[in-house]
């Protein structure tokens, strides 16, 4: 039973389709994120879930209550926005009530609710401080506090990290999956930050052009994605053009030389394909058992630190890959002849899009 | 030794020579008497029912026009800001504003005379379409309602002027995160848009009481001498010394720098607390 | 995507009819002045008087000088106070806003007795000094507006790395004043100068009060001795305002200069 459904959602401005059938099914207590880059429709997603637009057709389920054409106020959501949006003319724990005590809850019990909510963002001491006295990761932890303060159903995260900086967000990313484990209340959250949605996700939806791309977990959109979109979307990757020789036995050749892959390929024998690789998965070592082993000639070595990166020409082709770096083990020069091993397994063929 | 202070010297200079001793003349010369020795006598003297009715007459006018221009300027802001007019209408809005706000002095009292005078088109068009006579009413644009219908044109502009922006600060996510906390649309403007915009409303409402209070051409040139404000007296005395007492003329001119200094300085610090929060 | 409210346009309606209305007052019974038909001949009696054209022409030279003398006053000084003296920033905007707080008659009332004909500083002795302390006076008024527009303009540009960059070419100090941060600034002063030829054309209290034959006192005299004329005059300027205030707009595109009022 899904607690989240959305079913055939769709949004448009005139002719102009920013949602397209959107369905999806989120679980209790499941943190989902909507990924993708800007003007993908995951925000006008998450906005339709709140209540903030209206959708042109489909229907949106919390908890079995159809709320689709109710008014935010009365949705039983919560949500933290990219800019904080902390009213500027109360303090913290000001902010915190809000919800409380438009809700006229008794003065007592909203103090007890407060005090409790800023314990749990780990702010404490700073029930008095305006908003314009905190730092912005203080003020999103408040923001938080206060989304949280009326116990909502559901939790809507808008980029709540974008805004802060680099370690303060890392930070406040490991707290923000800590609290929302603890507490088992479902989460959507939209990024354009793949890190972000890879290591915080349940789930993730990607998004483009007001359609999804792929939705799964982070592991498998990561190793196995679907479409050549998703594939460059996130993390690095080599997209390699191939010839398909025996579509059944996923036979392919790529530069001339023959690899297989790890699954069929849904193109006719002799046409072109294109397949998947991250750098990672390929090495410059023989592990032994089957693997594909494609010569090539080392174009270009970056030394990023704990990574060398090597970027080896294969025909026309050119293939990237990652070894770690080893005190003991100096990086190869450019002109180098080697031979690429990868399993048939991380070979990805791509829809084509 | 640095020598940098000098480049600052012409600009204090100025300022002494033409706005600081001037004004410390007449401070000064507010508690002495003739034979300029101190006295209290002068401020005192401002208790003559000429004098008083004078300030009571300024401040009324004042406040009328500064309440009415601050109430109806926010109106006209809102309208444009939030209320969902055509954008177009908002450059042409604050545009005749910036006119309209410095549009000020003899030609305003000519054209209000123009227009509500005895003879004005408004009055004429009233009469001669409606049946109404204006006059008949007890209106009359040489008096205290006249002079605050006509202060008006300049004080809403100013009013709009000034709040506009402090209308766009208000950020739509405030608005987003109170409704989806609950709040209803009266709730978010208690709760928000109020404490919010109050010290800026407040701020504004007394700037435009003081630019009203020291201004002198429009009732002169709509009134003459017959409405009795504080600058037309003080006007008077200082054309032929009506009061008989020069040192009485420096206590009224203290009277009236006191007052616009008090609201200016609670504007501004009222101006400094939104800026703080809006930061 | 909001519908507009019905309150909104019945606000703006109000206001609309509030400020169009005097101005169509003014127009029509400026076009009285024959019985039974309109005419233009208020606006020729106007512009046929010698004395609107003396005096206005007074006036005009009156804001020029007032524009010209308070530019080289608040420019090296606000320029000055950013570069080398930040200490003294809150004096400086301090006295930039006392105008706001001292209104003018009360300034004018301080000037004749100061400087009065058996005063130790004569000024009012002669017409020449006299016209010198009236324009000292329009630069007063107008330097909460200048000072402003000017040290807006500063902000934006960054007067600081522009002087050392000038400086590490080897420009002398007067040279990067009139060189560099004035030609950077220049729209911000043209429109602190538009606003103050607005105040300053029409300004009645201390032209009147000094007994100078000025455009703000002249209308006073016709406004107390003709019936039709005055109309004639205020449309005249109204439209001066405007078209003051349309070319701080054409110059206020550039976002330097855009704040110019309070």
């Amino acid at each position: 039973m899904s607690f989240l459904a959305i079913e055939h959602l769709t949004k448009s401005y005139g002719s102009n389709q920013v949602v397209q059938r959107f369905d999806l099914d989120v679980k209790a207590g499941e943190f989902v994120t909507f990924l993708g880059p800007s003007g993908c429709g995951k925000t006008t997603t998450l906005r339709m879930i709140a209540g903030f637009e209206t959708a042109t057709s489909g229907a949106i389920r919390i908890a079995g209550r159809d709320v689709t054409h109710l008014p935010p106020n009365a949705r039983d959501v919560g949500m933290v926005f990219q800019n904080y949006a902390l009213f500027p003319n109360m303090t913290a724990a000001g902010n915190v009530a809000f919800g409380l005590k438009v809700a006229k809850k008794r003065a007592a019990d909203i103090k007890a609710r407060v005090a409790e909510m800023l314990d749990l963002v780990k702010l404490p001491g700073l029930a008095d401080r305006y908003p314009y006295q905190m730092s912005g990761g203080q003020q999103q932890r408040v923001a938080l506090a206060r989304a949280l303060a009326t116990s909502p159903k559901l939790l809507l995260l808008d980029e709540p990290l974008s805004a802060l900086d680099a370690k303060v967000r890392v930070a406040l990313r490991d707290e923000l999956k800590a609290l929302q484990r603890d507490l088992g209340i479902t989460t959507v959250f939209v990024t354009h930050d793949q890190e972000e949605a890879l290591s915080m996700s349940d789930r993730i939806v990607v998004m483009s052009e007001g359609r999804i791309e792929q939705l799964g977990t982070p592991f498998e959109i990561y190793n196995r994605p679907r479409t050549r979109f998703v594939a460059s979307f996130i993390g690095t990757l080599n997209i390699i053009e191939a010839k398909v020789v025996d579509a059944r036995a996923g036979a392919i050749r790529i530069g001339g030389q023959d690899a297989r892959v790890g699954r069929q390929v849904s193109v006719a024998d002799g046409a072109d394909c294109t397949v998947a690789l991250r750098p990672e998965a390929v090495s410059l070592q023989d592990p032994g058992d089957g693997c594909n082993r494609i010569g090539g000639t080392i174009q270009d070595v970056s030394f990023l630190g704990a990574v060398v990166r090597i970027k080896v020409g294969v025909g026309q082709a050119r293939i990237m890959l990652d070894r770690f770096n080893s005190p003991g083990l100096p990086p190869p020069s450019p002109g180098e002849r080697v031979t690429l091993h990868f399993s048939p397994d991380d070979l990805v063929p791509l829809d084509a899009a | 030794m640095s020598l940098a202070w000098l480049g600052v010297v012409p600009f204090f200079s100025f300022a002494a020579l033409f706005l600081l001793l001037p004004t410390a003349y007449l401070v000064v010369g507010a508690f002495q008497d003739n034979d300029g020795h101190f006295t209290l006598a002068n401020l005192a003297g401002l208790a003559e029912p000429g004098i008083v009715s004078a300030y009571a007459i300024s401040l009324e006018v004042s406040a009328a026009s500064a309440i009415l221009g601050s109430a109806f300027g926010f109106l006209l802001a809102w309208a444009v800001v939030l209320g969902g007019l055509p954008a177009w209408l908002r450059p042409m809005l604050l545009t005749f504003s910036g006119v309209a706000s410095n549009f000020a002095g003899l030609p305003l009292a000519f054209a209000f005379i123009a227009t509500l005078g005895r003879t004005g088109l408004v009055t004429t068009i009233l009469q001669s379409v409606f049946g109404f006579r204006l006059y008949g009413t007890g209106f009359n644009i040489l008096s205290f309602s006249g002079l605050t219908l006509t202060y008006l044109y300049f004080q809403i502009p100013l009013m709009v002027l000034i709040l506009t922006p402090a209308l766009d600060g208000l950020k739509t996510e405030w608005r987003e995160a109170a409704t989806i906390l609950g709040a209803s649309p009266f709730g978010y403007w208690r709760h928000v848009v109020m404490p919010i915009l109050w010290p800026s409303l407040l701020g504004t409402t007394l700037l435009l009481f003081a630019n009203s209070f020291g201004a002198i051409a429009t009732a002169y040139g709509l009134t003459g001498s017959t409405l009795n404000l504080v600058t037309i007296l003080l006007y008077a005395q200082i054309r032929g010394d009506v009061l008989h007492n020069p040192h009485l003329g420096y206590a009224l001119a203290l009277g009236m720098v006191v007052i616009t200094g008090v609201s200016n300085a609670l504007y501004i610090a009222l101006r400094t607390r939104h800026e703080r929060w809006i930061r | 995507m909001k519908r507009p409210r019905f309150g909104a346009w019945l606000a703006f309606a109000v206001g609309v009819a509030y400020f169009a209305i005097p101005l169509i007052g003014t127009v029509e019974f400026s076009l009285r002045i024959r019985r039974g038909t309109y005419s233009l001949d208020a606006y020729g009696n106007v512009l046929s008087d010698p004395a609107f054209w003396n005096t206005f022409g007074f006036s005009a030279s009156a804001a020029v000088a007032t524009i010209v003398a308070g530019t080289l006053l608040v420019v090296p000084t606000a320029y000055w106070i950013r570069l080398r003296l930040p200490g003294l920033r809150p004096y400086v905007e301090f006295i930039t806003l006392m105008p706001l707080i001292i209104p003018a008659i009360v300034l004018v009332f301080g000037y004749l007795r100061l400087y009065n004909s058996s005063s130790w500083l004569p000024m009012t002795g002669a017409p020449w000094s006299t016209d010198v302390l009236m324009v000292a006076g329009y630069v007063v008024l107008a330097l909460p507006y200048l000072y402003r527009a000017v040290d807006t303009g500063m902000r934006s540009i960054d007067v600081r790395s522009l002087t050392e960059a000038a400086e590490s070419l080897g420009a002398a100090r007067s040279t990067i004043l009139f060189r560099v941060i004035f030609p950077n600034v220049r729209t911000a002063v043209l429109s602190g100068a538009f606003l103050t030829f607005a105040i300053v054309i029409g300004e009645f209290t201390l032209a009147s009060l000094l007994d100078r034959p000025a455009f703000g006192p002249y209308l006073q005299l016709v406004g107390a001795n003709r019936a039709y004329e005055p109309s004639a005059l205020a449309f005249i300027a109204f439209a001066v305002t405007w078209a003051c205030m349309g070319l701080i707009q054409l110059f206020a595109r550039d976002p330097a200069a855009r704040s110019v009022k309070v």
